[in-house]
């Protein structure tokens, strides 16, 4: 099992093979599919974002609420291929690297060598087991879309697997 | 006649919103360990692993098992001889979801099908009344998460192309949805009926125990030949390979056309969650 701190350098990157399974820990930010509509309304209209894509990791989900006494609730991955459409664009804004389930189509993987990032597959289905790993979340954006805002959450020890490397490798 | 008031209906749909969006069906919770017990692949065998811890500490800590905490889904056997009073049926279980929605802390999940604009509730719910003799009231709550929902297919064939044809549609719905619904699959399969029909069909085979066969004969070979084949396909849990692609088939059918086939197939993640009871 590899234990890797967030954010993610590209040496680092330049190390992770389809099958790795890794621990992450440190900051993600979930965006699913409404909070990605809503990302490129502000890129085509050229407003500045609430929160930084440069480096960021993006976690494809949209947590259950928080119980009172507790982190985070329920929040494990959604279909990343839904977001196939979105996210060449992202990386090539330097986005650092994506979370989701089940792969994602060529053009994607594509992106993800030329700009040297790692999507990384979580278990679609544990949620209760992801929200455990979240120490703590918090909505930074569009929170008129309830469980589909941006949720910056603080990880320790979240399990993924490597899907798709940034050397063309995947999992699939 | 009997008189049953709607609020005591939704006090069990409340009660079995809760139990579901927590706790898996035994049948899937024992088709987990069977499947991990059984699979070679390394990679995926830590994915069924991963899956049997997650509805552990699901029930442990009293939170949704998975964070789509779906459609709500009721189906509901009214017995004729059951005279309701209070509000209106759909009235007294969409107050059942909303409040269970709220109560769980599950995530509200219905929204506008063009403007996305969450209903922030949960509701309405998705319900299907059928009228049946006796005077009481069998209620099925299966909350249904879209990851799957979503890679279901309906197929009208032709009537040459018999059982083959049928278990190439499972197959083939199965194989598209590769690592999509979050597989290992439990496959709902409508067979017969009208376009409408097929598809509620398929959505009633979902609410089948796992490892449970039809009574007929031949459709229990369909459900059996399919599984076999969906399991030869190598997608495996999560798509990382193996043998477990699915954790069941499930047939269930209905008279047809003599100039029609329907077949859907509704594809149920490997988080089955089924609630019932009879009033």
């Amino acid at each position: 099992m590899i234990k890797l701190t967030l954010p993610l350098n590209k040496e680092t990157v330049k190390t992770l093979k389809a099958g790795d399974s890794v621990l992450l820990s440190g900051t993600i930010l979930t965006a699913r599919d409404c909070a990605h509509k809503r990302i490129f309304e502000y890129l085509d209209s050229g407003r500045p974002l609430p929160f930084a894509l440069k480096d960021a990791i993006i976690y494809y989900a949209g947590p259950c609420p928080t119980k009172p006494g507790r982190a985070s609730g329920s929040c494990g991955p959604t279909t990343s291929a839904r977001m196939d459409v979105f996210a060449p664009r992202l990386l090539d804004l330097g986005l650092g690297a994506i979370i989701g389930k089940g792969e994602m189509c060529d053009e994607v993987r594509e992106s993800l060598k030329r700009n040297c990032c790692v999507y990384f597959a979580a278990i679609g289905g544990a949620g209760a087991l992801y929200g455990n790993a979240i120490k703590s979340s918090e909505c930074i954006a569009f929170d008129d879309l309830l469980s589909e805002g941006v949720y910056k959450l603080k990880v320790k020890n979240f399990p993924v697997i490597v899907a798709h490397d940034c050397h063309g490798g995947t999992l699939y | 006649m009997r008189k049953i008031n709607t609020s005591l209906i939704e006090q069990k749909i409340y009660d079995l919103a809760l139990k579901a969006g927590v706790d898996l069906t035994p049948t899937c919770k024992s088709a987990l360990e069977k499947a991990r017990d059984g699979e070679q692949n390394a990679t995926a065998k830590f994915a069924l692993d991963t899956l049997i811890k997650n509805s552990e500490i699901a029930v442990e800590e009293n939170m949704p098992v998975c964070q789509d905490t779906g459609m709500a889904v009721v189906l509901i056997e009214l017995g004729q001889q059951v005279y309701l009073e209070g509000d209106t049926l759909s009235e007294a279980v969409n107050r059942g979801v909303k409040r269970a929605y709220s109560d769980g802390y599950f995530r509200k999940s219905v929204c506008d099908p063009l403007t996305r604009k969450n209903t922030g509730d949960n509701t309405p719910a998705v319900i299907h009344t059928e009228i049946v003799a006796g005077d009481e009231i069998k209620i099925t709550f299966m909350p249904k998460g879209f990851g799957s929902e979503n890679m279901s297919r309906l197929y009208m064939l032709k009537p040459a192309q018999g059982v083959e044809g049928i278990i190439g549609a499972v197959v083939e719905t199965v194989k598209l949805a590769g690592s999509r619904p979050c597989p290992p699959v439990y496959v709902g399969v409508g067979i017969g009926g009208s376009f409408d029909t097929c598809a509620l069909l398929a959505k009633k085979a979902l609410t089948r125990d796992i490892g449970t066969n039809n009574a007929r004969k031949d459709i229990a070979e369909i459900e059996n030949e399919a599984l076999r084949r969906i399991n030869a396909l190598g997608t495996g849990c999560q798509g990382f390979g193996g043998s477990t692609t699915a954790l069941g088939v499930s047939c269930e059918w209905a008279p047809t056309h003599i100039a029609g086939l329907p077949v859907a197939i509704n594809i149920q993640c490997h988080c089955v969650r089924c609630e019932k009871v009879i009033i």
